[in-house]
């Protein structure tokens, strides 16, 4: 046991479940970056996690289909991106009220209808989650393989993703409204960017980001719904997307690195040092602020963040 | 792609029936809202408010049991309506209250030789010290080093709630039962009960003078200007000469202090021993209600006892009527998205129309 630290296969599993717990905070964090370059703090991101994490569920226990769980956890998110959007952007209501909102509201509304649909079991119903795929070839690489190329399929949707984000917000036209919208809505209306419908836009595919990443949860990570199954993922996501500049690739590296924490806790919870595992388990929280304090100096805030906009 | 539009006038200040009466109608329409989703599980949500009201407030009984329960409520609204008039964003009510509830625990498990007046003082002392502790943290890091706040207090909960678990499954663990929670504190700990017979505890007096003294130090004080001022505008403070980086750090003692003083009134009126879920997420109500409330003392203080009429009538109506408890969490999410909402009607005359 003392010499596990040193073996190869201490190694793999290490980064194989660092990159295993990163996914849900690649596809959140991905997601709150375009709420906040489009200048939507969207504090709904815990609320919307959690809720996709529950129709992910309950759609599979009902229908055994895998992809339908992923479909309604992503198009539930959705729902929630729509809500918060016409609440921030349409009416132009306070930004943390209204995701704090959202967020109590989503969450009191999966607990409730699981209750209506489940009930209270003593063992809470499982399901047939997602296996890993082993990539042909790829996954063959030594030490590499079976880190990177022997995950769930929602892995590597949270991995393709990252490209893609960063060439639509840094290399397509909808990328450049997006940001100018965040950066000075009035300039962006001025060169005849429709202000509203890009925020709208942004919303949209913020909220189907968190939905997908709450599916992680009850699809991949574990087999059922459990109470605050999310455990604040949604808000270290809020410390990653400051931490990563509001730049997807830096996204990636925030989220390995609190993923890399959290797989060190799971991993010294079986070793013989005395320390509560609790200690463990609290140390990517800690490490967050941290990271927060280290970045606030250097965080360039989307300028319009938090500003509602209103067209004269 | 045409969407709605809803232009905006500004208005002047709104009259004063206007103010009072835009809480009730919120909560008329949150909860009109909130029948869909007893309507979907095939429940009669009139039956249901009826059960909910009836089970919450139409006994002695069930009336003294819901003040109980507004008790933390009262505190944790105060905590965050104070924060949230400076702006300082404190969603960490939960953590601190938790805080609050383990300092007690720690201070009442040394069976002091005090005389319950002195123990309780010190109780009371003691909780507030921690939640302040626990708070300026965030505080200090928003003021001086301007890190976002929601996030940093937010994330200290989970930081707190994992203490108080490895607390409760370690050294602090009930050695007879081997459950997961402090054995009672000192007897002489406990706070007195308000009425004989009920669970009703002096805990629901300290939370009415915190009500008379945010009242009192907001509307009253230099600082109370100073807090104000600092949400309101503060740039325009600083150019007053007001030192907006210390009123935060002053609101974030308050405000914490407050949240842990739940924690005490729940430990040393309520509970007696130290649980792990001593707070079935009185701190995150706590916004909802400030938000009820306008931040308003007397209205904070209102929408707890409202709440606590929602969440005590959710469990009659969960046993009674079979709707699942959760149901409090819907419409407290809803209560507060349609009170912002109603807000607006404060600053604005709302016309519907058509965008291009």
């Amino acid at each position: 046991m003392k010499n596990s630290f040193l073996t190869l296969s201490f190694w793999v599993g290490f980064f194989a479940a660092t990159i295993r717990v990163a996914t849900p905070l690649i596809l959140a964090t991905l997601g709150e970056t375009f709420s906040e370059r489009s200048g939507i703090l969207n504090l709904g991101i815990e609320g919307t996690m959690l809720f996709g994490a529950f129709a992910g569920f309950i759609t599979v226990y009902l229908t055994k289909s895998l992809w339908l769980g992923v479909l309604f956890a992503t198009l539930s998110g959705l729902m929630f991106g729509l809500l918060m959007a016409f609440l921030v952007v349409t009416l132009g209501l306070n930004q943390h009220v209204s995701g704090l909102g959202i967020t109590i509201f989503a969450s009191g509304l999966a607990y409730y209808l699981y209750r209506a649909i489940i009930g209270a079991p003593t063992v809470p119903p499982t399901i047939k989650s997602f296996s890993n795929i082993a990539i042909p070839l790829l996954s063959k690489i030594p030490v590499l393989g079976p880190v990177l190329f022997n995950q769930t399929i929602i892995t590597y949707i949270a991995l393709i993703a990252v490209p893609i984000a960063g060439y639509l917000i840094f290399k397509t036209n909808f990328g450049l409204s997006l940001r100018s919208v965040g950066e000075n809505p009035e300039a962006a209306d001025a060169v005849g960017v429709n202000v509203y419908k890009i925020r709208y836009l942004s919303m949209i595919i913020a909220g189907s980001l968190m939905g997908l990443s709450g599916a992680f949860f009850t699809l991949a990570e574990f087999n059922m719904f459990l109470y605050d199954i999310v455990g604040g993922r949604g808000w270290v996501s809020i410390a990653l997307v400051i931490f990563a500049n509001w730049v997807p690739a830096r996204v990636l590296w925030g989220a390995l690195l609190f993923g890399g924490i959290d797989a060190i806790g799971l991993r010294m919870q079986g070793t013989p040092i005395n320390v509560p595992f609790q200690v463990y388990l609290m140390l990517p929280y800690i490490l967050t602020i941290i990271v927060l304090v280290i970045g606030a100096r250097n965080a360039s805030y989307p300028s319009a963040l938090l500003k509602p906009y209103r067209r004269e | 792609m045409s969407l709605i539009s809803i232009k905006l006038e500004k208005r002047t200040a709104p009259p004063v029936w206007f103010q009072v009466l835009t809480p009730v109608i919120a909560i008329v329409i949150s909860l009109g809202i909130s029948a869909i989703f007893l309507l979907i599980l095939g429940k009669n949500p009139f039956t249901a408010f009826y059960y909910m009201f009836y089970g919450a407030i139409g006994t002695k009984f069930a009336f003294l049991e819901m003040l109980v329960k507004a008790t933390p409520l009262i505190l944790t609204g105060i905590a965050v309506a104070i924060a949230f008039t400076a702006k300082y964003w404190n969603i960490g009510a939960e953590g601190q209250l938790y805080a609050g509830a383990l300092a007690a625990t720690w201070f009442g498990l040394m069976n002091l030789p005090l005389s319950p007046v002195i123990y309780i003082s010190l109780e009371i002392l003691v909780g507030f010290l921690a939640g302040a502790i626990w708070s300026v943290v965030p505080g200090y890091l928003k003021a001086e080093l301007k890190v976002d706040d929601v996030v940093t207090t937010l994330l200290m909960n989970y930081i707190m709630i994992y203490i108080v678990s490895a607390l409760l499954n370690g050294p602090w663990r009930n050695p007879v039962t081997m459950y997961p929670s402090s054995i009672a504190i000192s007897k002489n700990a406990f706070f007195p009960k308000l009425v004989p017979q009920s669970r009703l505890h002096i805990g629901f007096l300290v939370a009415i003078i915190a009500v008379l003294l945010m009242y009192f130090i907001v509307r009253k004080t230099k600082l109370g200007f100073e807090i104000r001022a600092t949400g309101a505008n503060p740039r325009a403070a600083n150019f007053l000469g007001i030192n907006t980086t210390k009123s935060i750090i002053i609101v974030s003692i308050i405000s914490g202090g407050i949240a842990g003083l739940a924690g005490v009134s729940e430990l040393c009126g309520v509970q007696y021993h130290l649980i792990q879920t001593i707070s079935p997420g009185y701190g995150y109500s706590g916004i909802v209600i400030a938000m009820l409330g306008r931040l308003n003392p007397i209205g904070v203080f209102l929408s707890a006892i409202y709440f606590a009429i929602v969440i005590t009538g959710a469990n009659v109506m969960s046993y009674s009527l079979n709707i699942p408890p959760y149901i409090s969490d819907v419409i407290q999410g809803i209560t507060l998205i349609v009170m912002l909402a109603m807000l607006l009607l404060f600053e604005y005359r709302i016309k519907v129309g058509r965008s291009k």
